[in-house]
């Protein structure tokens, strides 16, 4: 037997270790970017985490065609319905506990112990709204009492496709608090997750994949936001935006979303503790629609 | 005028070269990888639109319908003058009357399906009563679909017989044969039809109709455009192609164009020999041109529901 060269190691390991690829989420597939780019991702100590997809505007592109096409089937469904899959989201968050946590304390420098207590917090969000899904209506909506022999109704509707900005302090629980509102409405959302700690995201989407939601009711990109704000803000088949992780672009994207006559909201500063954050969040991107009934005789 | 072709009609056709299959799928995917940008993407854009036969095939057209079309036709996008209007305006054969008067005076052409469309199985009488009928109430073009069933049985003298016949019946009118290239199966069959077609007068040969899947591919549509090349390289006549039936976006259309370049030649990116049969392509078209003016994308929102 011949010698074994001696740049070869000597000790082959026994497995070769199976990495995850971060890709995005684009009408329930798990798409690279049309670009083929990606970018390194950080812990808040600066060790390399991950290469994320690096998404391209026309990535937000399709990701709104997947959205609009989702829009009909999600908006139709009985807000029962609704509150059953969201439920179901909190169901498969919990199942990746472990794997959530961890990359909460890595994106936010925190210990294990706090890094648990924002997971439950982020699952406890999806089940909070769950239960506002078939509540909502009667609190925005109702029967109005009119001068008049007629029947007066008001309900809330979903407003449309809405582009969402995650926050970017708040990689996991800041964007369930933004996303889950919005989808609960029936609205389809195209979310641009935190451009330094898009991870949590990911793991999001791959829940979100399991859970029942239809495919392109939630679409999720990761990359960096002053390149895919504004195309998302500019684009005429997106009904709302929701500014909260805009930063410093938000009012070049209010700009942006005036010319195509975009719902916004630029909520203040923002406490993702708050465990009961009402309907701050669902008003905005609902639209009422009023039916007035004769009364038949 | 049939052209006379020497010896017999099958040994004609069954002589024609073969098709590469694998080749001709792997060049059609080679050219659907080029990227057409900034000038050359508007251009592309405003050429695709004077391309697109409007088209309107239901079962439940009315004549308000038509002519909402119509309109379309003459001003795709009413916002913006600068888009041009289409090639023409393509409707069943009872529609015609309504679209003539909707279409008067707007240079925008006016093609009716006739012979039976979609299936074409009617007797000669009837194909030929069909095509005169539409002429007379002011069709400038006439699709008539090819008899698969003879074709595929071999009686080739059948077919070339009636297109010589429908073609007579159509006097000034344009002859678009339909070769509903989804039921011939093979390309060799493809390339057979298309110069049956041409042989025997048509002036546009037409992938399909519509209402069978597959409708046009780009393999099959290279094939076509093959054939009229060598077609005119062989006896000096030009003819045209349309492929139909399943191109919805800007991004398919400007594939075709590629196509048309590369094949067949400049001489036939013109309106007066290449046709995009449409209905929803018009719409995503006329976004991609606002969108390269605006510089945001559009929404269905903005146009109109055809």
């Amino acid at each position: 037997m011949a010698d074994i060269p001696s740049h070869i190691p000597s000790r082959i390991p026994s497995r070769i270790p199976v990495r995850r690829t971060y890709k995005l989420y684009v009408g329930g597939a798990f798409p690279r970017s049309e670009s083929g780019r990606s970018y390194p991702v950080t812990s808040s100590a600066g060790v390399h985490l991950a290469n994320a997809a690096l998404a391209s505007r026309k990535d937000v592109r399709d990701a709104v065609v997947a959205a609009r096409k989702a829009f009909p089937g999600w908006s139709g469904r009985t807000a029962y319905n609704r509150g059953q899959i969201l439920y179901r989201i909190a169901e498969m968050m919990e199942g990746r506990r472990a794997q959530f946590a961890e990359e909460v304390a890595a994106a936010e420098g925190v210990g294990a112990g706090r890094a648990q207590a924002i997971v439950s917090a982020a699952v406890d969000r999806w089940v909070y709204y769950a239960g506002w899904a078939d509540k909502f209506g009667q609190v925005l909506g109702g029967a109005n009492p009119v001068s008049g022999p007629y029947f007066n109704l008001s309900e809330p509707d979903p407003t449309g496709v809405v582009g969402v900005f995650a926050p970017p302090g708040s990689p996991l629980l800041g964007l369930v608090s933004v996303l889950a509102p919005v989808i609960t409405a029936g609205n389809t959302a195209v979310l641009v997750a935190s451009e330094r700690a898009p991870l949590p995201a990911v793991t999001l989407a791959e829940a979100l994949a399991t859970s029942d939601l239809p495919a392109g009711v939630a679409n999720i990109l990761t990359g960096r936001l002053a390149e895919l704000a504004p195309p998302l803000a500019g684009h005429a088949d997106v009904n709302a935006l929701d500014l909260t992780g805009a930063g410093g672009l938000a009012a070049e994207l209010e700009a942006l979303a005036a010319t195509t006559l975009k719902r916004v909201l630029r909520p203040g500063q923002d406490d993702w503790a708050d465990p009961d954050p009402g309907l701050s969040r669902i008003r905005p991107f609902v639209e009422t629609k009023t039916v007035w009934h004769p009364i038949g005789r | 005028m049939p052209d006379t072709i020497p010896g017999s009609l099958r040994a004609y056709l069954h002589g024609l070269p073969g098709v590469d299959e694998v080749g001709v799928r792997r060049r059609a995917a080679d050219l659907a990888t080029r990227s057409i940008k900034t000038t050359a993407k508007r251009a592309a854009l405003d050429l695709a639109v004077r391309m697109v036969d409007l088209t309107t095939l239901e079962g439940a057209d009315t004549p308000g319908k038509v002519r909402a079309l119509a309109a379309k036709a003459r001003r795709p996008d009413p916002a913006d003058p600068t888009a041009p209007p289409v090639a023409a305006l393509c409707v069943y054969p009872d529609m015609i009357g309504v679209a003539a008067q909707a279409l008067a005076g707007s240079g925008v052409g006016l093609a009716s399906v006739a012979t039976g469309f979609p299936a074409g199985r009617t007797p000669l009488e009837v194909k030929l009563a069909d095509t005169r009928a539409a002429v007379a109430a002011g069709a400038t073009e006439i699709d008539m679909v090819i008899d698969r069933g003879a074709f595929l049985a071999g009686d080739y003298g059948k077919v070339f017989d009636e297109i010589t016949a429908v073609k007579a019946a159509c006097g000034e009118a344009h002859l678009k044969a339909i070769l509903e290239t989804g039921e011939l199966v093979t390309y060799d069959n493809v390339r057979r039809a298309s110069w049956l077609a041409l042989h025997a007068g048509a002036d546009f040969i037409k992938t399909s109709t519509g209402k069978v899947a597959p409708a046009a591919t780009l393999p099959v549509t290279l094939v076509m455009l093959e054939a009229v090349r060598d077609y005119r390289a062989a006896t000096g006549r030009q003819a045209g192609v349309k492929p139909a039936g399943g191109i919805r976006t800007a991004k398919d259309a400007i594939r075709y164009l590629v196509l048309v370049k590369e094949i067949a030649g400049d001489d036939w990116l013109d309106p007066a020999w290449f046709r995009l049969g449409a209905s929803t392509l018009l719409n995503d078209l006329l976004m991609q041109r606002t969108k390269l003016g605006t510089g945001h994308y559009g929404g269905p929102d903005y146009y109109t529901i055809d």
